[in-house]
């Protein structure tokens, strides 16, 4: 260990020092082997990587064709759901109008019977309540009628037994004994 | 009470009466306490009233007679009201009263008057009232302050309506 470490410093104090025909351009050695080196690198990759990237890129393409039918063939679709929609919204705009239509007709309907009514019913309650008034009034009138004969013969009573001294019953006595004896 | 117990009990007055020939006193004094009994609605109901004791009832007629009745009239009114029939004594003395009437050939005058009819006043009316229904006629006032004036006279069936009341009436039913 020693010695291995004793020969790196001994190598550290000895500089290697070389130089190139360029500071840009390698040597033309080493660009001969290394355009060979590429060339066999680039071919080899050309040979072997070739065939699968153009499956890869056949099939990339594929999936992207796949892809773009598979689109078209959503917006297809969903064009003919958005006709659809639409034509369901007129469907919808056309049954809400007969909808309305109707409703205003019925509802013309109940509001023109059911003033008919009213007016019926109004009449019936009309002539009822008259029918009334005058029961009512020739009741009142009947019952006028009979305090006004009640009272009158109390006060005709009253009247006569006031006015009814013993001149007057000596009177009456005498003018129905004469009366009776004159009689037959 | 039945017809034949009614006649049993004035056969017996009209006979005891007259028996003792005060048939027409005892006919004038029944008829007489029979219009008190009748004019007094109290008097009416103690009479009738059966939870009464007979003796009671017998007393107030005794009283009703203050002893100025003829005995007999005291017996008979006691006989018929010992007897519960109270409530049949207008008839018994209205038919008390025809008889003696038929037994002299007259009729049983029922003159209702407001105010009590003088001597000369009924004389005057009984002779009127014979001349009217061709029959002598045995006169009972009644003095009936609802006739108010005039006189209604009741012969039989035949009745003669002079009253202040009776033209009320008429005037009443023509108002």
């Amino acid at each position: 260990m020693n010695s291995l470490i004793s020969v790196l410093i001994a190598n550290e104090g000895e500089a290697l020092t070389y130089e190139t025909h360029s500071w840009l351009l390698p040597e033309t050695a080493e660009i001969i082997y290394g355009g060979l080196a590429s060339v066999l690198v680039i071919g080899a990759l050309i040979k072997v990587a070739g065939p699968m990237i153009k499956k890869s890129l056949a099939a990339r393409t594929e999936r992207i064709q796949n892809e773009l039918e598979s689109a078209r063939a959503t917006k297809s679709a969903a064009e003919a759901e958005a006709t659809r929609i639409r034509t369901a919204l007129g469907d919808i705009n056309g049954e809400r109008s007969r909808l309305l239509a109707e409703a205003d007709a019925q509802a013309a309907s109940v509001i023109a019977d059911g003033r008919a009514r009213v007016a019926a019913e109004m009449a019936e309650t009309e002539a009822k309540a008259m029918a009334d008034i005058a029961a009512a009034s020739g009741r009142v009138q009947d019952e006028l009628r009979a305090e006004i004969k009640r009272l009158s013969a109390i006060a005709i009573e009253r009247v006569v037994a006031q006015s009814m001294d013993d001149k007057a019953r000596q009177d009456l006595i005498e003018g129905f004994i004469s009366k009776v004896g004159a009689a037959r | 009470m039945s017809t034949s117990t009614l006649d049993a009990y004035i056969s017996s007055i009209n006979t005891i009466a007259s028996a003792e020939g005060v048939l027409p006193q005892v006919e004038a004094e029944f008829s007489a306490v029979v219009r008190a009994i009748d004019a007094n609605e109290s008097l009416r109901s103690k009479l009738t009233d059966e939870l009464l004791p007979i003796a009671v009832r017998q007393s107030i007629v005794e009283q009703l007679l203050d002893g100025k009745g003829h005995r007999i009239t005291a017996q008979s009114l006691a006989l018929v009201i010992g007897a519960g029939h109270a409530r049949d004594l207008r008839t018994i003395s209205e038919k008390i009263s025809a008889g003696v009437a038929a037994g002299q050939g007259r009729q049983v005058a029922e003159v209702r008057s407001a105010v009590a009819l003088s001597e000369d006043q009924q004389a005057r009316l009984s002779a009127a009232l014979a001349k009217a229904t061709g029959s002598e006629v045995n006169l009972k006032v009644i003095v009936d302050p609802s006739v108010v004036g005039g006189i209604v006279a009741t012969v039989g069936d035949k009745v003669i309506d002079g009253s202040v009341r009776h033209s009320l009436d008429q005037l009443k039913s023509r108002l």
